[in-house]
This record gives C-alpha cells, sequence and structure tokens, in this order.
C-alpha cells in the first residue's frame, strides 16, 4: 500500500513525506469536491426519486418505485421519449455526415480554408438562447422565411413546423444541427490531418482513385472520431434543454417537451419533486449507458499501450 | 491528411474543384445565414421587420434597437436592459474560469507526473462527471447553496460552475501533459526541484497551448449556460442568457424582434469574439488535446 510506504519514508526523512503526499494533497480538494457535488448529488436525488417530495426534499414518505411507475405511465414523459428518439436520431446521424463530408471538403487543399473554417465552426460558440432565438424567428411563419418566399412571389410556400404539433420537434433538429455540424466538422478535420501521408502515398502508387482511398483507407480509420463525436453528441442531446426553451417552450402544446425539459417542469412548476428526481435518475441511466462503456474502452485501452 | 495534393488536384480536375468550392460556399452561407438575419433586422425599425423582407438590408438604418437591448429595453420587471446582466456573467465567468484553470493544470499534471495507485480509478470518476446530465444536481445543489448561504448569488453560481468544469479542465491537461517527456520531470527531481518548481518553470512555460484551448472551452460553456443560470439565480445574479430568454419570451406587450435581435448578438459577441481572434488555435487544441483523449 502507498500509504504504508509513505509512512516508512516519513520516519526516514520528513521533507520527503511532504513531497510524497503534496501531489495527493493538491488533487484532493477537486476530487472531494467531485465526489460531493457529482456523486454525492447522485445519490441524494436518487433516494429523493424513492419519496413523495412535492415542492421540498422531504424524506418521511418512502414511496418505493411508484415515481418511476407514474413517471413511465405519463403522457408527457412519452412525448418527451418520443423526441428524444427522433431528437438524437437525425441529430447525430446528420451531424456526422455534414461533418464528416465537410471536413473532407475542406481537407482537399482548399483556398481560404483559413475563411471557411472559422464560418462553419462560430455557431458553437454562440448559446442555445442565442441560436433558438434566431431560429425561432427565421422560423416564424408571421415574419421569417414563408414570409420571406412570399415577399419573392412565392405565395403558395408554406413553412410553419414550428407551429405545428407534429413537426415543431424537427425545427429543434435544424437549429441544433446548424449549431453543432461545425464542431463535428473541425473533430473530422482534425482526425484526417492525422492520418499518416505514406499509407494514401502508397494506395496512390497503386492506382487507387482518391473516392476508393477515401472509401476503403480514409473513412475507416476515422473510427474512433465517429466513436468521439457520437459520444459527445448523444450526451448533448439527451442533456438538449436550452434550445427547445428558447424556441418553443416545449410548445405548441406539450409536442417538443424532451426529458430534461420535463424534469424542469415537473420539479419547479409542478411542484413533483420526487417525479423530477426520477425523471433525472433515468437520463443519467441513458447518459452513462453510452459514456460508461466508451471511458472505460478508452482508460482501458490507455493502460494496454 | 492532405495528400490529395497538387498532383491529386490535377486529378480530380477543374469540374470537381467548382463542384467542392460549390459546395463550400453554400454551406458558409447556410451557416452564416442566421448570423445575417439577426444583423440586418437588428438594424431596422420595426415596422420595416413586420412589412418587409427578412433578408433584405434596411431600408431606414437605426441603431436605436441596439440602444434599447442595452440599457433601456423590459428586462422581467425592471426596464434596465441587458447591460446588469452583460456584467453579472463576466463577474460569474471570469473567477470561475481562471479557478477551474488552474486547479484543472494541476490536476493534470499530478495525474500525469505524480501517479499513484488507483489514479485512473480518481481520473475516471472526474472524467465521467463531465458528463452527467445536470437536472440530476440540480435539486441538492440548491439546497448546498442555501446552506452555504450563497443562494441566488453570483459567488454560488461561481462555485456551481467552477466544480461542474473541473473534469474537463483536468480532462484537457492530463491529455497534454501525458504527452510531454517524462524524463524531463524525472531529471529535475534528481536536481533536488519541488512539486511546484517542476509545474512552474518546467510545464506550465510549454502549456500555452493547452491553457488557450481550456479557457476557451470553459469560458464558452459558462458564459452560454443558462440551466445553472435559470435555476439558481436571483434578481442581482442573472447571467445573460437567462436575461436574454426572458426579454425574448416574455409574454406582454409587443414582440420587439429588432430588438430581440440586437440582444442576442450583445450576448454572443464575447464568445464571438474569442472564436474570431483564437478559433485557428482550438482547433489545433482540439488535436494536440482533446481528440486523442
Amino acid at each position: 500500500m502507498a500509504i504504508t510506504d509513505t509512512a516508512k519514508a516519513a520516519a526516514a526523512n520528513p521533507r520527503a513525506t511532504l513531497q510524497d503526499w503534496l501531489p495527493k494533497l493538491v488533487l484532493a480538494p477537486s476530487f472531494a469536491l467531485i465526489l460531493l457535488f457529482v456523486y454525492g448529488f447522485i445519490l441524494f436525488t436518487l433516494a429523493l426519486s424513492f419519496t413523495g417530495s412535492k415542492l421540498l426534499p422531504d424524506f418521511s414518505t418512502w414511496v418505493g418505485f411508484n415515481n418511476y411507475v407514474r413517471l413511465f405511465n405519463h403522457p408527457n414523459w412519452i412525448v418527451a421519449l418520443k423526441n428524444l428518439a427522433i431528437f438524437s436520431i437525425l441529430y447525430i446521424f446528420i451531424c456526422s455526415v455534414l461533418g464528416l463530408g465537410l471536413a473532407i471538403l475542406l481537407d482537399q487543399k482548399i483556398r481560404g480554408e483559413g475563411v471557411i473554417r472559422p464560418i462553419y465552426l462560430y455557431p458553437m460558440a454562440l448559446s442555445f438562447i442565442v441560436t433558438g432565438v434566431a431560429w425561432k424567428w427565421f422560423l416564424d411563419p408571421g415574419i421569417g422565411l414563408e414570409n420571406v418566399m412570399h415577399q419573392w412571389g412565392w405565395e403558395s410556400f408554406s413553412f410553419r413546423w414550428i407551429k405545428e404539433g407534429k413537426m415543431a420537434i424537427y425545427t429543434i433538429v435544424i437549429a441544433a444541427i446548424w449549431q453543432s455540424s461545425g464542431f463535428v466538422m473541425a473533430m473530422f478535420l482534425a482526425g484526417l490531418r492525422g492520418v499518416d501521408n505514406e499509407v494514401i502515398k502508397a494506395a496512390q502508387i497503386d492506382g487507387a482513385s482518391t473516392v476508393t482511398i477515401y472509401r476503403r483507407i480514409i473513412i475507416p480509420l476515422m473510427r474512433p472520431v465517429f466513436l468521439s463525436a457520437f459520444v459527445v453528441l448523444a450526451h448533448l442531446a439527451i442533456k438538449s434543454y436550452d434550445l427547445v426553451v428558447a424556441m418553443t417552450d416545449g410548445g405548441p402544446g406539450t409536442a417538443t417537451w424532451t426529458p430534461a425539459l420535463f424534469m424542469q417542469k415537473f420539479t419547479f412548476g409542478r411542484n413533483e419533486m420526487g417525479m423530477g428526481a426520477s425523471s433525472a435518475i433515468i437520463m443519467m441511466i441513458m447518459i452513462f449507458s453510452i459514456i460508461v462503456p466508451y471511458l472505460y474502452s478508452e482508460l482501458g485501452g490507455g493502460k494496454k499501450q | 491528411m492532405s495528400v490529395p495534393s497538387q498532383d491529386n488536384a490535377a486529378r480530380t480536375g477543374l469540374f470537381a474543384r467548382a463542384i467542392i468550392y460549390s459546395a463550400l460556399i453554400l454551406f458558409a452561407v447556410y451557416y452564416l445565414l442566421p448570423l445575417y438575419v439577426m444583423l440586418v433586422n437588428s438594424l431596422k425599425p420595426l415596422d420595416e421587420i413586420r412589412q418587409g423582407n427578412m433578408l433584405a438590408l434596411p431600408n431606414q438604418w437605426t441603431f436605436e434597437p441596439w440602444r434599447s437591448a442595452w440599457s433601456t429595453a423590459q428586462i422581467g420587471v425592471s426596464p434596465t436592459g441587458l447591460k446588469p446582466y452583460f456584467l453579472n456573467s463576466i463577474m460569474m465567468v471570469v473567477p470561475a474560469v481562471a479557478l477551474s484553470t488552474v486547479l484543472g493544470a494541476q490536476n493534470g499534471y499530478v495525474l500525469t507526473k505524480w501517479r499513484f495507485k488507483g489514479d485512473n480509478i480518481v481520473f475516471g470518476l472526474m472524467l465521467l462527471a463531465c458528463f452527467i446530465p445536470f437536472q440530476i444536481v440540480l435539486i441538492p445543489s440548491a439546497r448546498i447553496l442555501g446552506l452555504l448561504g450563497l443562494a441566488g448569488t453570483i459567488p454560488g453560481l461561481i462555485l456551481i460552475h467552477m466544480v461542474y468544469g473541473l473534469g474537463f479542465t483536468t480532462l484537457f491537461f492530463r491529455n497534454y501533459y501525458e504527452a510531454f517527456p517524462t524524463e524531463l520531470i524525472r531529471a529535475a527531481q534528481i536536481d533536488g526541484a519541488s512539486f511546484f518548481q517542476i509545474f512552474r518553470r518546467i510545464l506550465l512555460p510549454s502549456s500555452g497551448p493547452i491553457i488557450v484551448v481550456t479557457v476557451i472551452w470553459q469560458f464558452t460553456n459558462i458564459w452560454n449556460d443558462f440551466l445553472f443560470g435559470s435555476s439558481f439565480s436571483s434578481v442581482d445574479s442573472i447571467p445573460i442568457t437567462v436575461a436574454l430568454n426572458n426579454l425574448v419570451n416574455s409574454s406582454t406587450g409587443v414582440k420587439e424582434y429588432n430588438v430581440h435581435f440586437a440582444g442576442a448578438i450583445l450576448a454572443a459577441l464575447p464568445t464571438l469574439i474569442v472564436y474570431i481572434v483564437s478559433g485557428r488555435y482550438f482547433v489545433r487544441g482540439l488535436m494536440a488535446g482533446a481528440v486523442k483523449g
């Protein structure tokens, strides 16, 4: 054990002891904060999800899995889960395809890359609230795109998804893709620039076409980037909250509720803290079931090297 | 990867390159369009937005919406504009970024150069903390801020942002320092350099890029945060994002689109400037640090 080692060293040389302990002392405050604020708080919320808490935490009434049962029988939660499925599938898929495509195009010795790249990347610098404001009005039938088309003489043009219960979630997908695809592009571009030139030169000498080189050699090499992008986008999708608040605030009706919005509205709006806590636990389980295997393989891989 | 070079370019031909450039420019337009819409409409009088075309340049240029968004627009109950909230955000962001970056650098240093039994578990737990849905900590966080007497204050928000940023800052520095030659550290140790001397004299001087990446990351995340801001702030600690949302989504009165757009640009300006100034750096840092995670 490290502790007995340091104890022995302590007897030998007090100064050396301090040096031995210093690294751990430096790390300790951060680690303690994380243990409390992350893992302690998760346990708190977990406990809360088994209570009948309403407005305030109340650990006197235990209700077992009742909150979870009510949660999965609640139409708003089902809507939130459906929306999450639609949102994350489209968001992850389109962002990855767009990101990879743009990165490949941008990697063709493009003149003016230094101008184009920041243009693709800047939405990522914006708050989801700002993005939400921009797209909310841009897609608003009264003043936005529909109105523009009418002004240009295309009188029959109609685009009012943001006002339609069935389609509103897709407008949030559009805005979210606009916001994140540049970032994914940057990840892929970094990946492409890291590919060994020799491999590609060899393939070129063998007469492989550019398309073949990309399809057979380069894109398969992007596997780790796909994985990173997937993890980043999936967890952003599950957490999606700000953008929905800014664009539709869950509306029309409950059409664009997401799990994060559900948690917020039930806990702080409807004083159903127990159910809010259980929805947060489900969100965490969803995220961890993606993240934990990923991190495990990453850290495990590190050890093997 | 930058091989499809001259010879390859020649092979793909002029036509292919024309298509590539058109596609790239088309997407540049797509990414710029919302910003353009916000900008031109923030410079129009309200009637012109209602009756005119959103994509058209203003007939009558006006800075009035900007003035209004900054200093007179009605936000919540008071007609203060975004200015006080902008200042709140600055007072919140600067300490939170500084603290989380300094701690992250030290953590990264310990986790790579002073490894101990179980360090992987410590790092794993810190890393996992990056990805939790913050909804799961909202209720207990509100409690603990209350217990500490920090509920609804800027120091309370600083604490929260610092803590939940630690995982990322530690990750960035750990990945960066991992590649730093450990022999140099060992040599300095043999020469009698102390723990902090090694950090200050050997690691810090070559940490420029990763510090920039971390600061940009933390700055954008904290500046743009909405969830914590809306959950833990009170009247005099509301950050800019929350104020902007209040401005845009307040149900009373006329919808002043031009003021909303001006306000949105104001709220975005600090992070936009950071990207314009150091976006190149960010991509470089991404390659050096984060992606290889």
